[in-house]
């Protein structure tokens, strides 16, 4: 298939940056969508133009390296995939397809569509943890029973891929569901319970310092994620916070 | 030099415990003023910076991805090995060994891979305490699953994402040593070369990934943990970043490079579709436990597929070839990787093929949807059940255990894998060879470590499943901190390193002058173009089938495209800014040199063992004509190659391999 | 405690709080004003009672008051945070894909819902308010129904009412579940909360728009 692309250019942080048209023909439906980005820039590169910057990496939809808002939409059209998980037969012959970086004044463009999103590492430095030293003298790992359910429901919220997809389709640019999916980890586990006060405190203290935006329970976090974070996350959070601070 | 391994006298169940009783120590109070450089923040690299930082060490540790989260240890499915016998299935640390050694086809260190079963136990406790959300039993207490190659469940898993979990869990230790300042992390950095001042590790040079600075880097140890090389055949299961920069710039500068041939080919991979395929998705072992391989036996047959006219659902059963069955009627469909990715080949290469590229075999599930249908329909009180009815009942049963595979082959593929066989191929997964490491995890160079991936000390010359991630997170959180220890106990008075002598300035502009060299080259073709080329030498030539004819073409066509590649490769943008087609090309001018070194380290060793198989070491006659024929005789070392310049003329040292506690044995799966 | 609602999530409790007080405020008047539809005598004694009793008057219309002026200045606060959170937009942002109107237009339902309120006070509880405290005319027990039905006899005044309603009902759609998500009740996603909040949000509008147009067509 022959398809325009309209993409993101922006030379460096500080430079500004405008929409781009490119002309890329044929297709297969069986590539994933970076790999039609890998012949948009081989194509750059053989006529003398700089590639299309992305960030990208296991290309199997669990590392979370990349972003790209494609068409109005966090990792593109299809539901509960990332970017690199995303085929071209979701696109038709002639179509034309919007490439913008991840948006969120917390998460400022680097280059073309690559972002930092160093704000998520300082919210995990601010209490994203438990307190436990490598030494190898913790007790055996069967001495505290926890319950399937609990151990199933911390694993759903520890699935989180820190993409940042749920920023960047949050009209409020909010935090909230990488947050809550974090803090619900911990909270569900017992080994989390000691430090459960200090951790929402501090890990929703940092949340605002670094300037996201507020929740409005859209719900759109959710169906952008594509590990199917629940929006359950965010209201245990809210919990944690509250019982956190009137205790 | 000779090579010492380093292995602590005594019975090989005391060694690792009076070794650590007897090794030198540094006072909590100098640690502060040793500085730790860790290279890549896998799990090796990030358990070890997280304890490494812990113990009180200063720590600087890097990574090319943003964040320490994202290193490739994250796409681990399967899970974890430990001989915690919490099932009472007679496991045990010995039993652990054994399976390891045997499993890596006897071409491991007895003492290493004792000490890895030791502490195995403790990194599942380690991990709970972490907060690590382990698969649970109703009762509350850890569950187990079974792997390949053993008799016992001791697979500790989180769904199909056990690396994912293991990895943010050693992150989070590094996130509390980060935040307390300890850890220094540079993110999106990449090690371009290595210090050594006086013969000892002593830095690295760095470059920024965003602004494009070189940075020099000083501290008393360097680690790497940068991960295996896959990635030299171009296709892999790797990440795209996945690379080799890091251990062969320690290679060059002392670090011999032990067994590069040693590649793991996993089975069921999902196949290549087009020339613009940029990496290969894996799809776990456990398929293999229900699923049934074939292709169609009549060469008729296999051509109408391959040009679409013919689907196989519409092959009779007596019209196809279960392989696996009928050559290896004991072990069927469960025959270890290495011998499961072969006989792939062997059909493909013969025209059997099952998709437009004549590379991919089906991995097909309908007997055993009739198989759990059957079973359910008697559970359930069915009487006369219809037949539509038992596929149904048992495509639910496969559904519970795999559907999550299923569902990522159908976004690949766009195939139903319900209705119509999967189609599977093999590709690179993993590399046991790397940096040779002795006993303390140290290089031949003073004060430099390799762990993880990127050394070659545990798998032998095959990797059993969930043992990677085993090996990573013990070097990294209970093998290094120890054994660093003992080296840096000599440093406490040295202060700290400038980075302003001589040798610092000569590495860092060795690395400048190679980054103006792509700079200004002026090439007319692109990185990708040399590294797909590269890559096809290496899967044809150097793949799962090698001989000496091969092996010299490979290493020929591999300098020729290398000097190519200095002559006409092109990379736009400047060096001061973020430049990924920059990145690309060091990573690729390295591969391109590795390659040839794998190639003529395969050549050296003129026998099959485990992932690196010879046709002309085959059994010749009996039940086990044409299989692969290990050569205890001549061929019981470890390959460690000294750099010289060319690959071509490296120098090879062998460390002699004994087996004093267990008996070789050749493997048998017929 | 204090920082807790000066966080972004006390905050958003914070709006939770007065929603909820504010929809079950809109339930009392409802039900107050339902009765005029069936009977002029029991809403002139259940508006005297509101009007005159000195808990309703001088403890819970304060405390209505903070509500309202809490819930909206908080809103349109929240929005600019939010609006300087988000930086640069998208040049195409495909929001109907993962979230409905409602809940991406809560600040435009509001607005409109102000604008509403404004002229709602103008037309009742100013009067109300010279009335009883600075005119201090004499209480009459019998002149709310009169009052009621003599402002819905301008049509445009229905039409007002009932677009006002329609955005309460847009507003309240999204906003009844969001409240109790926001305070962290976890069963919000069942099945049962969310036909409540739809119930709600159409049942009480509704009625409201019904005695609009009671009272407009029953004098013509």
């Amino acid at each position: 298939m022959n398809l325009t692309l309209k993409i993101w250019r922006q030379k460096d942080a500080s430079s500004k940056g405008q929409m781009v048209n490119y002309k890329v023909n044929d297709i297969s439906e069986h590539m994933s969508f970076l790999e039609m980005m890998d012949v948009l820039n081989e194509q750059l590169v053989n006529s003398g133009e700089e590639p299309v910057a992305f960030d990208h990496d296991c290309r199997e939809g669990i590392c979370g390296m990349c972003s790209m808002y494609i068409n109005g939409e966090a990792h593109g059209p299809d539901r509960g995939v990332t970017t690199c998980q995303l085929h071209m037969r979701m696109f038709k012959d002639g179509d034309t397809i919007t490439i913008e970086p991840f948006r969120a004044a917390a998460f400022p463009v680097i280059k073309d569509l690559v972002v930092d999103r160093m704000a998520f590492e300082r919210i995990q430095q601010a209490g994203g943890y438990i307190s436990v030293n490598t030494s190898g003298n913790t007790q055996d790992a069967n001495s505290i029973p926890i319950s399937k359910h609990a151990a199933d429901e911390a694993m759903d919220a520890a699935t989180c891929i820190g993409c940042g997809a749920c920023v960047a389709t949050c009209k409020n640019s909010s935090a909230m569901l990488f947050v809550g999916a974090k803090v619900s980890q911990y909270a569900l586990l017992p080994q989390g319970q000691v430090e459960a006060s200090d951790r929402v405190l501090n890990m929703v203290a940092q949340m605002d310092l670094e300037g996201f935006g507020n929740c409005t329970n859209t719900g759109a976090c959710e169906v952008e994620c594509p590990k199917g974070i629940s929006l359950e996350n965010i209201a245990r959070m809210n919990r944690e916070l509250m019982k956190a601070s009137f205790k | 030099m000779a090579l010492d391994s380093k292995v602590p006298e005594g019975p090989i169940k005391d060694k690792w415990t009076t070794y650590k009783d007897k090794i030198n120590l540094v006072n909590p109070a100098n640690k502060r003023n040793i500085d730790i450089i860790v290279v890549g923040t896998g799990l090796a690299g990030g358990s070890a910076a997280a304890t490494l930082a812990e113990l009180g060490y200063n720590v600087k540790a890097f990574c090319y991805q943003d964040s320490p989260r994202r290193a490739h240890s994250i796409a681990a499915q399967g899970g974890i090995n430990a001989a915690k016998n919490y099932q009472g299935d007679g496991d045990s640390n010995y039993r652990l060994f054994y399976d390891t050694v045997k499993g890596g086809d006897y071409r491991s260190r007895e003492a290493n891979v004792y000490r890895l079963a030791e502490v195995s136990g403790n990194i599942i406790d380690q991990c709970v305490a972490q907060g690590v959300p382990f698969a649970r039993e109703y009762g509350g207490l850890l569950d187990n699953r079974s792997f390949g190659g053993v008799l016992v469940s001791r697979t500790f898993y989180a769904k199909g994402q056990t690396g994912q979990q293991l990895l943010l869990g050693a992150y989070s230790a590094m996130n509390r040593q980060i935040a307390r300042g300890k850890i220094q992390m540079y993110n999106r950095h990449e090690m371009l070369d290595v210090v050594k001042v006086d013969g000892k590790a002593r830095g690295i040079i760095t470059r920024n990934l965003i602004t494009g600075d070189i940075e020099r880097h000083s501290a008393h140890a360097v680690v790497i943990a940068s991960g295996g090389y896959g990635n030299v055949y171009f296709l892999s299961t790797n990440a795209m970043g996945s690379n080799a920069t890091a251990a062969w710039k320690i290679h060059k500068k002392g670090a011999y490079f032990a067994n590069p041939c040693y590649t793991q080919i996993h089975p069921t991979c999902i196949p290549r579709s087009g020339d613009y395929q940029s990496k290969l998705t894996l799809m776990s072992e456990s398929l293999r436990n229900d699923g049934r391989i074939w292709v169609p036996a009549k060469i008729e047959d296999a051509k109408a597929i391959q040009q679409g006219k013919l689907k196989p659902t519409e092959i009779a059963e007596e019209e196809r070839d279960y392989y696996l069955e009928r050559r290896y009627p004991a072990f069927g469909n469960l025959v270890p990787r290495d011998v499961a990715s072969r006989a792939a080949k062997e059909r493909c290469d013969a025209g059997y093929g099952v998709n437009a590229t004549g590379e991919a075999v089906y991995l097909d599930f309908a007997t055993a949807f009739v198989r759990y249908g059957i079973e359910q329909a008697k559970i359930h009180g069915i009487k006369n059940p219809s037949k539509e009815k038992i596929i149904e009942l048992g495509q639910a049963i496969i559904e519970e255990k795999y559907g999550n595979l299923f569902q990522m082959y159908e976004k690949i593929i766009a195939e139903n894998p319900y209705e119509t066989p999967m189609m599977i191929y093999p590709a690179t997964h993993y590399t046991m060879g790397g940096v040779w490491v002795d006993y303390n995890l140290m290089t031949t160079v003073d004060g430099l470590y390799c762990i993880g991936e990127a050394n070659f000390s545990d798998h032998g010359a095959n990797r059993l499943g969930a043992s990677a991630l085993m090996q990573g997170l013990a070097d990294g959180y209970f093998v290094l901190p120890y054994t660093i220890g003992d080296y840096l106990s000599n440093d406490i008075r040295t202060g700290t390193i400038s980075t302003d002598s001589k040798e610092f300035e000569d590495a860092e502009e060795e690395v400048t002058d190679r980054i103006n060299f792509f700079m200004n080259n002026n090439g007319t073709k692109s990185v990708d173009y040399f590294h797909k080329r590269l890559g096809k030498v290496m899967w044809d030539k150097v793949g799962m089938a090698r001989n000496e004819k091969h092996l010299n073409e490979a290493m020929a066509e591999i300098k020729a495209i290398r000097e190519e590649f200095w002559k006409d490769v092109k990379v736009p943008g400047s060096a001061n800014e973020m430049n990924l087609e920059l990145e690309k090309a060091g990573r690729v001018a390295d591969f391109l040199e590795l390659g040839e070194l794998f190639a003529k380290d395969a050549l050296d060793r003129n026998e099959s063992c485990g992932g690196h198989f010879r046709e002309e070491s085959v059994e010749l006659d009996g039940e086990q004509k044409g299989e692969a024929k290990r050569n205890d005789t001549d061929y019981a070392y470890v390959a460690a190659w000294e750099y010289k310049g060319e690959p071509a003329d490296a120098v090879l040292h062998k460390e002699k391999l004994e087996f004093k506690d267990i008996e070789l044995k050749q493997r048998s799966y017929k | 405690m204090s920082g807790f609602f000066k966080s972004s999530i006390g905050r958003k409790v914070a709006m939770a709080l007065s929603a909820l007080f504010l929809m079950f405020f809109l339930i009392i008047h409802l039900s107050v004003n339902i009765t005029s539809v069936f009977s002029k005598d029991i809403f002139n004694v259940a508006s005297h009672f509101m009007g005159t009793n000195w808990l309703i008057q001088f403890i819970m219309q304060p405390v209505l008051i903070f509500g309202v002026v809490y819930h909206f200045v908080m809103g349109f606060v929240l929005e600019l945070k939010n609006r300087k959170a988000v930086g640069i937009t998208y040049a195409k942002n495909n929001g109907a894909a993962n979230s409905t109107w409602m809940s991406r237009n809560m600040i435009y339902s509001g607005a409109f819902i102000l604008i509403f309120l404004v002229i709602h006070f103008l037309d009742f509880w100013i009067p109300e308010v010279k009335y009883k405290y600075i005119d201090v005319i004499p209480e009459d027990p019998n002149r709310y129904y009169e009052e009621l039905v003599h402002k819905f006899v301008p049509i445009w005044r229905v039409a007002l009412y009932t677009i006002g309603f329609i955005f309460l009902s847009l507003h309240l759609m999204h906003g009844f579940k969001s409240a109790f998500q926001s305070i962290g009740i976890p069963s919000i996603r069942k099945k049962i909360f969310q036909t409540c909040g739809k119930i709600f949000a159409i049942v009480v509008p509704l009625g409201f728009i019904v005695i609009a147009l009671f009272h407009h067509f029953n004098n013509h």
